[in-house]
């Protein structure tokens, strides 16, 4: 079966600022998929190349066989229609009740009449946790709320691929294992695709079962597979250090 | 149509199998779950539901948000629904969904009535008085403070909010204050040509332009352009929690953020009416000559022995006064902020309509005391 996801001679930056070169990656369908390195390394960036906020300087991100870059803007659209975002900080608007934030795309991409959204925007509400709590405010709900809120909005037109951006930054780690699971169920119950930016170690192994690493000096990623595979198997110290939170380089120093 | 994607089969006693297949796609539409339970009432007796599910069975959300109102239909009717026969996928979001989940609190912001958000903004309003007299007496302590130089002050921050003060308006001031003087010479005109008296638009120009009205332009610019931008900044560091960062580290935000602000504008403001003085006579002084064909150095003449020093100083004492309103309103609604983004819209606009509000009230009382004293 063709990737869900192709990656191919990614380069991405900032005006003259390379961030990340030559990036080859595909994520099969079903996978969740960790795009992980140390802060700063270009993670993010990569993922607003791949959701359509940056340009990448070189190469194509491709779904489901089609370059996302070389598409005109409605093809561009009619692609964005198959991907759903959770951003970091939730991203909710505050200005709209949690309902309603998770009924706007509904609102904008379906002919459902109010009654029918109202009872989809329960179904994800429900599917996240938070059924009953369409009528508060973002400012009202907890950080971990938000993402939960977040994330009924990012399945609410069931999309084929969710992209989650740093999903455990601000969470306890109860509430943090809670959304690992959330997305393991929802991987389950969706049949979605799942690329996750992280570098939350607890969560990569929770979680992830293919992953990319991307390496800030050499500016390109250094390794790709199973992260369990990778802390067994992986001969690269830039690797190990990350996945063992700089444990054995602390060893070789102190011996 | 629903007879396409649901046949009901009743063989098996007090058992209803339903046959789902066809599209169930959201964008198809929803099946309302009153077509099974119609099924229920003229078959009673019915104590399960169990699912068949066709090869060609297409579904997504719309088929699941039908399947839970049935199921919790059913828990009312005490009918047993087995999800066995549905797919797996269907089973785990079923079960994800009707798992015990967050208790439901209670809304915090309910949407309210017009007449509840009356009486709410009543009482907000209330409450808004006691919190500005509050920062005003946080204002003078801070500013004594400024003065015997108790308070750390930095000099750099100030000169570069009075060069913003300066630059940011000059563009808008010169442009409303040229057209608001050509207008009021126009205005003038109606009446005075009919006495032939033209020559003296030189003088309704100057005076109203240096008592009061340049100044009110002024601070009508001002607010708009700096004190929403006062406010806007103060709000985004009260919700990024920098005002917070300032108070743990023992600084007061007043002495370190408000003063400059305030000593700033009141700075600019005087300067500007000034400048707005010249540029109205000018718009004046174009259209008397260009239009009404007035001798420039008449006109230039007139304007002079009209204006008294006395009336410059009014207009000064003005432009203090609304310096000092527009800085407060800007700050104090910066501050005063809720930590998020509509927080900070909110606190723009209001500061905008504050610093209206008390430039029109402060003109009225001043203009008041300037016809008590006889100036």
């Amino acid at each position: 079966m063709a990737p869900v996801i192709e990656v191919q001679d990614l380069d991405i930056g900032y005006d003259d600022y390379p961030v990340m070169k030559n990036l080859n990656f595909s994520v099969n369908k079903g996978d969740i998929f960790i795009v992980m390195g140390v802060s700063g390394c270009g993670k993010s960036t990569l993922l607003k190349s791949m959701i359509g906020l940056k340009k990448p300087t070189n190469g194509k991100v491709l779904f489901y066989q089609k370059s996302f870059w070389d598409e005109d803007e409605n093809g561009q659209l009619d692609l964005m229609r198959h991907f759903g975002v959770l951003y970091q900080s939730g991203a909710l608007w505050s200005s709209l009740t949690v309902g309603e934030n998770v009924a706007l795309p509904l609102q904008l991409y379906t002919k459902l009449t109010k009654q029918q959204i109202q009872e989809i925007v329960s179904l994800k509400l429900s599917l996240v946790g938070l059924e009953g709590h369409e009528d508060l405010y973002p400012s009202g709900i907890s950080g971990g709320m938000c993402k939960r809120v977040s994330l009924a909005r990012a399945i609410a037109l069931d999309p084929g691929i969710i992209f989650f951006d740093e999903p455990s930054a601000g969470l306890d780690p109860i509430n943090a294992r809670k959304l690992d699971d959330l997305i393991l169920e929802l991987r389950d119950g969706l049949g979605a695709t799942i690329v996750v930016v992280t570098h939350e170690l607890a969560s990569i192994f929770a979680i992830g079962n293919n992953s990319v690493f991307l390496d800030e000096a050499s500016k390109t990623m250094i390794a790709t597979g199973d992260p369990k595979s990778l802390l067994a198997n992986s001969k690269d110290p830039r690797v190990i250090e990350f996945l063992t939170r700089g444990k054995i380089n602390n060893e070789q120093k102190s011996q | 149509m629903p007879s396409e994607k649901l046949v009901f089969d009743y063989s098996t006693p007090n058992t209803l199998l339903i046959k789902l297949s066809g599209d169930w796609h959201i964008s198809t539409g929803l099946l309302s779950e009153s077509v099974v339970t119609e099924q229920l009432t003229t078959h009673s007796g019915i104590t399960q539901i169990n699912f068949y599910v066709s090869p060609e069975l297409k579904w997504d959300s719309g088929l699941i948000a039908f399947l839970l109102r049935l199921i919790k239909e059913c828990g009312q009717k005490k009918i047993q629904v087995a999800l066995e026969g549905l797919p797996q996928e269907a089973q785990k979001l079923l079960t994800l969904a009707l798992k015990v989940h967050e208790k439901t609190v209670s809304a915090l912001k309910p949407r309210q009535s017009f007449f509840e958000e009356c009486g709410r903004k009543a009482l907000e309003i209330a409450a808004s008085f006691n919190v500005a007299f509050d920062f005003l007496g946080d204002i003078a302590v801070s500013f004594c403070r400024v003065i015997t130089g108790k308070a750390y002050f930095r000099w750099d921050d100030f000169t570069l909010l009075v060069k913003r003060c300066g630059v940011d308006t000059l563009l808008l001031v010169s442009l409303i204050s040229l057209l608001v003087g050509m207008i009021l010479a126009f205005v003038a005109s109606i009446q005075l040509k009919m006495f032939g008296a033209q020559i003296y638009i030189a003088d309704i120009v100057g005076i109203a332009m240096v008592r009061v009205l340049s100044a009110v332009m002024t601070g009508i610019i001002v607010s708009g352009r700096i004190g929403a931008s006062f406010a806007a900044e103060l709000g985004m560091m009260q919700a990024n929690e920098e005002i917070d960062a300032f108070k743990t580290l023992g600084v007061s935000p007043v002495e370190f953020l408000v003063i400059p602000r305030v000593l700033s504008l009141v700075l600019m403001m005087p300067i500007l009416t000034i400048y707005a003085d010249l540029m109205a006579i000018l718009g004046g002084f174009i259209i008397s000559v260009w239009m009404f064909h007035l001798n420039p150095s008449e006109y230039l003449n007139h304007t002079q022995h009209a204006i008294r020093i006395s009336y410059v100083w009014i207009g000064l004492i003005h432009s203090f006064v609304f310096g000092v309103i527009i800085a407060i309103a800007g700050c104090l609604r910066g501050i005063d902020c809720e930590r998020n983004a509509a927080g900070v819209g909110n606190a723009t606009t209001s500061a905008v309509v504050t610093a209206i509000t008390g430039i029109v009230i402060a003109t009225a009382i001043l203009t008041f005391i300037c016809q008590v004293l006889g100036v």
